[in-house]
Parts: structure tokens; C-alpha cells; sequence
């Protein structure tokens, strides 16, 4: 099973208690920060704290992704020899601009890696924050093997348009479709930025209906609130279900019999079918709509 | 090791507030305060020893033998108490544990 | 002839054979406008004046009850009287006590209060009785028991001081009031109504003294002996402090819905069935996760019991609860429910919730969602004494409702912080494993091995069910193990069962 990033929970660094709560809430990935939500004098306790719970907590198959400093502050190189160490799953680059920023950051990476004896486990993720970085969107996406994904970091983007985000969102558009097409175009996942107002669920909702559409694969949130209406828009329909099933089933038949060819209904399936097939399957059964049993 | 005054952590809850000075004696001199700890007589009791071991154990493995400690408790975990003890450590022997 | 006169001697034999007297028309008619007659009364005394009259002496047991939680002013006002007027060695029985009865402490140590009987005990006073503060071991009740305690005598109360909202001079009085004067509102006065039935005198102190009639009284002019006016019963912005909050905590939340999961598949959640939920943001939390799917069920309650919060009250207004029997209004909305709504009333304690009482509602009770400090592996609860062996909360209604219900959920974090909640064994009994059917927790959902269709049903929902030893494992790998409580010899607090029965007792810890 491809694994989903519907929900990429953003946790504070320096907050212990919530560190160890995260789990709980069943997010897809557990993003502990070290860079926005910590204050300069907290940096190094904040990158030991994040250490320590990455060796010790049981985060289960939760992915673990630290967001670390950048490599132009005082930070970013013991950040990523602190998480590396740490076995850390994912590490985001925070305001991405261009492919050599993420070919620094890997070499950085392999450095520990080589160390420690465990080179190539660590992948990278992109945040695009600025219009430079839309702009380099692909380059980004592509300059390393280790790239899982890159995501719309919304605050900074949209101070740098010069305008200031709105309910519609229309601002980020354009951003929004670029990033996808590029995550696309490069074979890794597009998530998009943060909703902050809590007491709005309504309009959190909406966005992420809008975001689902034009094919992010998930979204960040800050509050365990926000899971659930996620994973509720997420959750595929029912009639999908069934076409994905008949598909699946078309396959292991065709497999059965040796054939190379698949047709469902005397129809000819694609593989780009057969691949969106499988993801349905996957978001219902991490939907609970399905269960393992059920497709065996 | 040459030690100064410094600390680090916070009073939140399931934070530990951790402050390292220098002592004029050998050892470590662990003064805890926990609200997962309850001292009686000389006696400490629930999770009081086994805060007092991953503080002595933090320190030794820094090299650290000789100083004295002040630990405000608020019901952390142990890897919680590590990075807070390490923290504190580095600042007060400014020797970082990254390289 | 037949006049009255003729039949005097008959009258007189008639008389004389019942033993009565004979009628004298010696009369005077009062012609005062009895406009002015409902103002006063008799029973309108002082403080002071009411203790005196009442005939309380040293030794005797004075009652009252915890409707104003945290904002209560009758406790401390009425034992400083007390003790300015020189009583000795008082069985103070409260329906709970919590951190605002502080000054008790003082009381205990220059011998005026020398016993306690209650629920519950939290603050500083708690924990100085924890340490020993007491000679005698304070006795604690459930609710239900505290209720039939007094009923059948086994706690005779010799002189209650209850506070209300309101009340006219003769005593008719509420947990609220309508008076444009009105200070005060605690709403239900269910803990204070066997007190005022069976206590040899009852004193009501009021902060709205109303014209008689004060109707939609809990309390009958005819159980009080007298009225007496003070400027305040109670803070009420303070009622729903404490254990009693809106939660926003997002692991109380989890834990609501995930209780609310298994409510709406254990079989019970049919139309016509009932509901109660305890104290603590969790366990309140669940009704609001419900609410949806009686909407999409088409499923409506009968009624929903004890400790009624805003949130039941918003699904009885939906016409999703037919009737709210409420013993304690949990908050300022259900209060003012209580007093506006028919189809909301209070009920006494002993009717809510004994055992031995066949109305009692908790004997029609399908659903009870409650918390605990401490659940242990044959799923005893713990609702009273910490971790750290200080009594620090109430038995409440737990025992009884878990008892009497016919499905009871225990929501409780695995752990809070470094205390954990599933343990090997409860530090003090509180609610038998026995009637206690899920533990709901943030790391999994167990049900007890006496109810495997239970288990059954929930599975078949989908929802994973995991050993409660997995749970206790899990609280243990991730904090370790702690080192056992210096606990001294000296009972400091005994718990009552429900059944009248002693089922466990608290020791000091040493100081």
C-alpha cells in the first residue's frame, strides 16, 4: 500500500506534551518543528527535544517529518545532523527557492547518513513559500532522488505577492495548480499549506474540497480538530469504490491467465487507472470503509 | 569541566525545568522537585529515583561529575528529561553535542 | 328540638370518647391585608437565632449540600457561626466538599467539626485529611447511598443548613428564583431534598426572600423550620468550575467521540433509550457527538439523568431527550432550564440513584459514560484518591450508575502527563469491576470479559478492541514503573458501598 498524506500534522518543537500526545490523533504524517513556532533562544533545546522523542516515542507507522531551519542560519546543519541521527523519515525545507537549496541540504544529509552508516534513508520534502519558488516549482521537485513531495506554504507566499490571503483563496491559485502539476510532472506528492482559524471548520472544509480537487494528495493542519474533515473529504464515494474493486479484480484475473492485456466491460484499462484504482482502495481503507478482509 | 550558571525547559506540564551551577564538592548534587515525586524523610518515592537516575545518567555520559542540579518536575517523560538535562548541560559548558 | 344547643351533651360525650376537647368560638378574626402577611413569618430568624432554636448541641450532626460547586458560601458561613458560638465536636455530613471549603481545615484542628461524612473531598482540605488531619476517618458515600443513608436513618441528620436561590418566609424554596431580586441560581436541589425531608430541623438560607407563594419550590414549607436571609448563598458563575467545563482539549475530544462510537454501536443506542454522562470534560463531551447520530438515526432519548449539563439541554429543546431528570444542574443553562421547563425536573438523590429504592431512575438507566482517576486491570475504578494516595475527587454517582445502567463506558486518558490511569490495581475501590463495561482510552477501547457479545457487537462495527493489559503494558513502557507510596497505618477515609457495606478504606500518607 502507497502510503497517504492526507494529513500532515504540524506540532511545536519545544512542546513536550504535545510531542508525546501526537500520535494519538491518527494524522498520516507528524511534522515536529524546529523552525517557525521556536524562538531563537530555544533552537537547541528545541532540535534535543525533537531528538530525544524521535529515539524514544513509539510514533507507530506514523510518518515522522522534521521541519529544520535553513542552511543560511545559525541552525539548519545541526538541525539535519540532529533528525538524521534520529532516524527521522522526511526532512522539510522550509522557504525553498531553488534546486541547489536542496541539493545543499542533501549533501548535508548524505554527510550524517555516511556517518552513521545509513545512506539514502532519509527523504526530503520542499516548502514553497515565494513566488521564486513557484517559479522553480519542478526544478525543486526533481533535484533529488530523496524529493517525496513539496508543499504550499501559504503565510509567506502570499506577503510576497503583495496580497493578503482570502476565504476564496484565489490568490493561490496559480501557485496551487503549478505546485500540483509539478509534483506531478516529478512523480512525488503535493501537499498544501495551513488553515489557522480553528472556530471555522466550515471554511476549512471548503478549502479542502477545493484543494482535493485540483489533486493535492493532502493537506497541513495545525490542530488535531482539523483530521477529521480531512479524512471526510478524502474518503472516496461509495460508486468509486466499486469501480476500483471490479478494476482490481479485472487485474489479479489478468494475472491469473498470464495476459498483458486488462479490460473491464470489453474495455482496455491504462495504468494511470489501475494506479487511481488502487489509491481509492487505499483511502477506504484508511477511511475505515473498507478492511483489509474486504479486498483479499 | 568548567560549568557555569544555566538552564533550560519550563514549568508547562509534562515539561521539566532544568538548572545546572557549578558546586565547589565532587559528585552531583540533585536537588527534585516533582509532582510525580514524594519525598518522605530521606526517602523519595514514585517516579522521584528514576528522574534522579536519567539526570546522573544525561550528565555523566557529557562527562559532567561534579555539579549542582535543581530539577522542577511537572511530570515529563524520561526522553523529555534528557533533552531538557542535555540542554541545559551544553549551555553551561558551551560545548555543543552537535558537530 | 334539635339545636346545638340540645346536642351539647352529646357533643361533650363525643368528645369525651376521642378525647378531645369541645369547640369554644373564643376566635378573633386577623383583618391585616394579607399582602403584608406574605412578607413575614415566624421562621424568619438570624443565623444565630436559627441555631439556637433549632437545639443543636455538641456532638450532633449538621447537614448541607455542594449545589454552588465551587462558588458555595453556606458551608463556611454557617460553621464560622459555629464556631464563634462555641460548638464542639460536630459531624458535618455535605453532600461533597471541595476546595473552597478550605476553611474547614481550621475548624477540624480547634475541635468544632470533629467528623465528616460526604462524597468527595478536593483541595487542601483533602489533602490534609490525606495526612492524617482527622482522628476519625471521614466515611464517603455515593451519592445514591448518602441519600438512602438518611432516608432509612443510618445518617440521621439532626439539623440541615441548605442553601437556596429563593425562598418565601415559610419556607417554600428553590434552586432558583423569579423575583426581579434574584442573586443567585443553582438550579436542581437534589442532594439537599432527603436532607430537608428527613432532618429533625431544616434552616434554609436564602439571598431572595420572596412573597409567599414561591412556586415551583423543591422544598415544602412544610419540612423547613426556619428562613433564614443572608447576601449571598453562592457565587454561580462558579458552578460549572472544577470537574465540570466545556472542554476544547483535543484528547478529551478524541476520547468523546471514540466513546460515542461505542455508545451508538452497543445495541443500546435504540429509540427510547436513556442516558447519563458524569463529570469531566471527556465523558460530558460524548453527548454532543451523539447528538448527530440521533439526528441521522431518527433515534430519540427518553430521558437523560443526573447531572444535567447545557448540552443535554440543547437536545431536549431539539426534541431529541423527551424529559431531563436532573439531580445537579451542571451549569448556569440548565439551571434556568429547570426552572422554565416542565419537562425538566429534579429529583432527590436517594430517587435518583439507591439501591434499595425501586423508583430509583438509575434502575431505568441504559447508558452511563463516566470517568476515573484510575481503572485497573479487572476494570475496578478509582474516582476519589490519587496516584499519589491524596484523596482528590468524589464518588459522585459513579458506583451506582455503573451499577445500575445497563451499559457503563469509563473514558479516561491513558495517561495524564506521567500518572497513568490504567494500573494494575486501583489505590482505592470505588466502582466494582463488575459493573463496569468499556474503558474507552486514547490508546485503545477494552471491554470486560463478562460481556463478550458486547465485544461482538463493537468489533462488528469495526471498532478495535484491545486487553486491558495491553493498555496497562503500553502506560507502563512509555513511563516506567513507579516506586510504591509511603502510606501509614492510620484510616483516614472509608468508602461505603452502595449496599450499606464497608468496601475499602483510605490509609494516611506519611508527612
Amino acid at each position: 500500500m502507497e502510503r497517504l498524506r492526507r494529513t500532515m500534522m504540524f506540532v511545536p518543537g519545544n512542546n513536550p506534551g504535545m510531542m508525546a500526545d501526537a500520535y494519538i490523533y491518527g494524522p498520516d504524517s507528524i511534522m515536529l518543528d524546529l523552525e517557525d513556532s521556536v524562538t531563537m533562544a530555544e533552537k537547541d533545546t528545541a532540535r534535543l527535544l525533537v531528538y530525544n522523542a524521535l529515539k524514544t516515542i513509539d510514533y507507530g507507522d506514523t510518518e515522522m517529518v522534521v521541519r529544520i531551519n535553513p542552511l543560511n542560519t545559525p541552525y539548519g546543519k545541526k538541525d539535519i545532523e540532529a533528525v538524521v541521527k534520529a532516524g527521522v523519515d522526511v526532512i522539510r525545507m522550509p522557504k525553498t527557492e531553488t534546486a541547489e537549496e536542496v541539493i545543499e541540504v542533501e549533501r548535508e544529509i548524505e554527510k550524517v547518513e555516511k556517518e552513521i552508516g545509513c545512506l539514502g534513508r532519509t527523504q526530503i520534502m520542499a516548502a514553497i513559500e515565494s513566488a521564486l519558488g513557484v517559479v522553480n516549482a519542478y526544478a525543486i521537485a526533481t533535484a533529488s532522488k530523496r524529493m517525496m513531495g513539496i508543499a504550499l506554504g501559504a503565510e509567506d507566499y502570499s506577503a510576497n505577492l503583495k496580497t493578503q490571503r482570502t476565504p476564496e483563496g484565489s490568490e493561490l491559485l496559480l501557485a496551487r495548480e503549478t505546485i500540483v502539476v509539478a509534483a506531478r510532472a516529478a512523480g512525488i506528492d503535493a501537499l498544501d499549506t495551513v488553515y489557522s482559524n480553528l472556530n471555522d471548520m466550515e471554511t476549512f472544509r471548503n478549502e479542502v474540497e477545493a484543494i482535493k480537487k485540483l489533486g493535492f494528495d493532502g493537506k497541513s493542519i495545525i490542530n488535531p480538530r482539523q483530521i477529521e474533515v480531512v479524512n471526510e473529504v478524502f474518503a472516496p464515494k461509495e460508486k468509486d469504490i466499486q469501480k476500483s474493486l471490479t478494476i482490481l479484480a479485472a487485474i489479479k484475473e489478468a494475472e491469473k491467465k498470464g495476459s498483458g492485456v486488462i479490460a473491464v466491460n470489453g474495455k482496455m484499462v491504462d495504468r494511470p487507472v489501475v494506479l487511481r484504482a488502487q489509491r481509492t482502495i487505499d483511502l477506504a481503507i484508511a477511511s475505515g470503509i473498507l478492511t483489509k478482509e474486504d479486498i483479499q | 569541566m568548567e560549568l557555569k550558571n544555566a538552564m533550560a525547559g519550563t514549568l508547562e506540564s509534562g515539561d521539566i525545568l532544568i538548572q545546572i551551577a557549578p558546586s565547589d564538592v565532587d559528585g552531583l548534587h540533585i536537588e527534585l522537585d516533582s509532582t510525580v515525586a514524594y519525598q518522605f524523610g530521606e526517602q523519595i518515592y514514585q517516579f522521584g529515583e528514576q528522574i534522579k537516575k536519567v539526570i546522573t545518567n544525561t550528565l555523566q555520559e557529557l562527562g559532567i561529575n561534579k555539579a549542582n542540579v535543581k530539577a522542577t518536575d511537572k511530570g515529563a517523560l524520561d526522553c523529555t528529561i534528557k533533552a531538557r538535562v542535555t540542554a541545559a548541560a551544553v549551555r553551561s559548558t558551551g560545548v555543543d553535542v552537535w558537530a | 328540638m334539635n339545636s346545638i344547643k340540645d346536642r351539647a351533651d352529646l357533643i361533650a360525650a363525643a368528645a369525651k370518647k376521642m378525647g378531645k376537647d369541645v369547640f369554644k368560638d373564643d376566635l378573633v378574626k386577623i383583618s391585616t391585608p394579607r399582602h403584608d402577611l406574605q412578607r413575614k413569618s415566624g421562621k424568619v430568624v438570624t443565623l444565630e437565632e436559627a441555631i439556637k432554636k433549632s437545639g443543636l448541641k455538641d456532638g450532633m450532626t449538621i447537614s448541607f449540600h455542594h449545589h454552588f460547586r465551587g462558588g458555595d458560601k453556606v458551608i463556611n458561613m454557617v460553621v464560622d457561626k459555629l464556631a464563634e458560638m462555641g460548638f464542639k465536636n460536630l459531624h458535618l455530613a455535605s453532600s461533597s466538599l471541595i476546595d473552597v471549603h478550605k476553611p474547614l481545615i481550621e475548624h477540624i484542628k480547634n475541635g468544632v467539626i470533629t467528623k465528616i461524612s460526604t462524597s468527595g473531598l478536593r483541595g487542601d482540605l483533602a489533602t490534609a485529611v490525606s495526612h492524617g488531619l482527622m482522628e476519625e476517618p471521614v466515611v464517603f458515600r455515593s451519592h445514591g447511598s448518602r441519600g438512602y443513608a438518611i432516608a432509612t436513618g443510618e445518617l440521621h441528620i439532626d439539623v440541615a443548613f441548605l442553601g437556596a436561590s429563593s425562598s418565601d418566609p415559610l419556607g417554600n424554596a428553590a434552586g432558583f428564583s423569579m423575583s426581579e431580586n434574584a442573586k443567585s441560581i443553582c438550579g436542581s436541589l437534589g442532594y439537599a431534598l432527603p436532607d430537608a425531608k428527613y432532618a429533625d430541623k431544616t434552616v434554609i438560607l436564602t439571598d431572595d426572600l420572596v412573597d409567599y407563594p414561591n412556586q415551583l419550590n423543591a422544598i415544602s414549607e412544610a419540612d423547613v423550620d426556619y428562613v433564614v436571609v443572608v447576601d449571598s448563598v453562592g457565587d454561580s458563575s462558579k458552578i460549572s468550575s472544577g470537574a465540570i467545563r466545556d472542554t476544547k482539549n483535543p484528547r478529551d475530544i478524541l476520547l468523546a467521540k471514540k466513546a460515542a462510537k461505542v455508545v451508538i454501536n452497543s445495541g443500546y443506542f435504540e429509540n427510547g433509550f436513556s442516558l447519563q454522562t458524569g463529570s469531566g470534560g471527556a465523558s460530558l463531551a460524548v453527548t454532543k457527538y451523539l447528538r448527530q447520530a440521533m439526528i441521522d438515526k431518527g433515534i430519540k432519548a427518553r430521558f437523560a439523568l443526573g447531572g444535567i449539563t447545557s448540552h443535554m439541554v440543547k437536545l431536549h429543546q431539539e426534541g431529541l431527550i423527551d424529559r431531563l431528570i436532573d439531580v445537579q444542574s451542571f451549569d448556569k443553562v440548565a439551571a434556568e432550564s429547570l426552572m422554565s421547563d416542565p419537562m425538566h425536573k429534579s429529583v432527590s438523590a436517594n430517587e435518583y440513584a439507591a439501591l434499595l429504592e425501586p423508583g430509583s431512575a438509575t434502575h431505568f438507566l441504559d447508558v452511563v459514560i463516566l470517568s476515573a482517576l484510575e481503572v485497573d486491570v479487572n476494570f475496578n475504578v478509582n474516582v476519589l484518591v490519587g496516584s499519589d494516595g491524596i484523596i482528590r475527587g468524589a464518588i459522585g454517582g459513579h458506583p451506582d450508575t455503573a451499577a445500575d445502567s445497563a451499559l457503563s463506558v469509563i473514558v479516561c486518558p491513558l495517561l495524564r502527563g506521567r500518572i497513568p490511569c490504567v494500573v494494575d490495581e486501583v489505590t482505592t475501590l470505588i466502582t466494582p469491576g463488575s459493573t463496569v463495561d468499556v474503558v474507552v482510552t486514547e490508546f485503545g477501547i477494552a471491554v470486560n470479559p463478562r460481556r463478550p457479545e458486547l465485544k461482538k457487537r463493537l468489533q462488528d462495527a469495526g471498532i478495535e478492541i484491545v486487553e486491558i493489559t495491553a493498555l496497562r503494558d503500553r502506560a507502563k513502557s512509555i513511563i516506567g514503573e513507579a516506586a510504591p507510596l509511603p502510606f501509614g497505618d492510620k484510616v483516614v477515609g472509608i468508602v461505603m458501598n452502595r449496599d450499606g457495606s464497608v468496601m475499602d478504606v483510605i490509609k494516611n500518607i506519611k508527612d
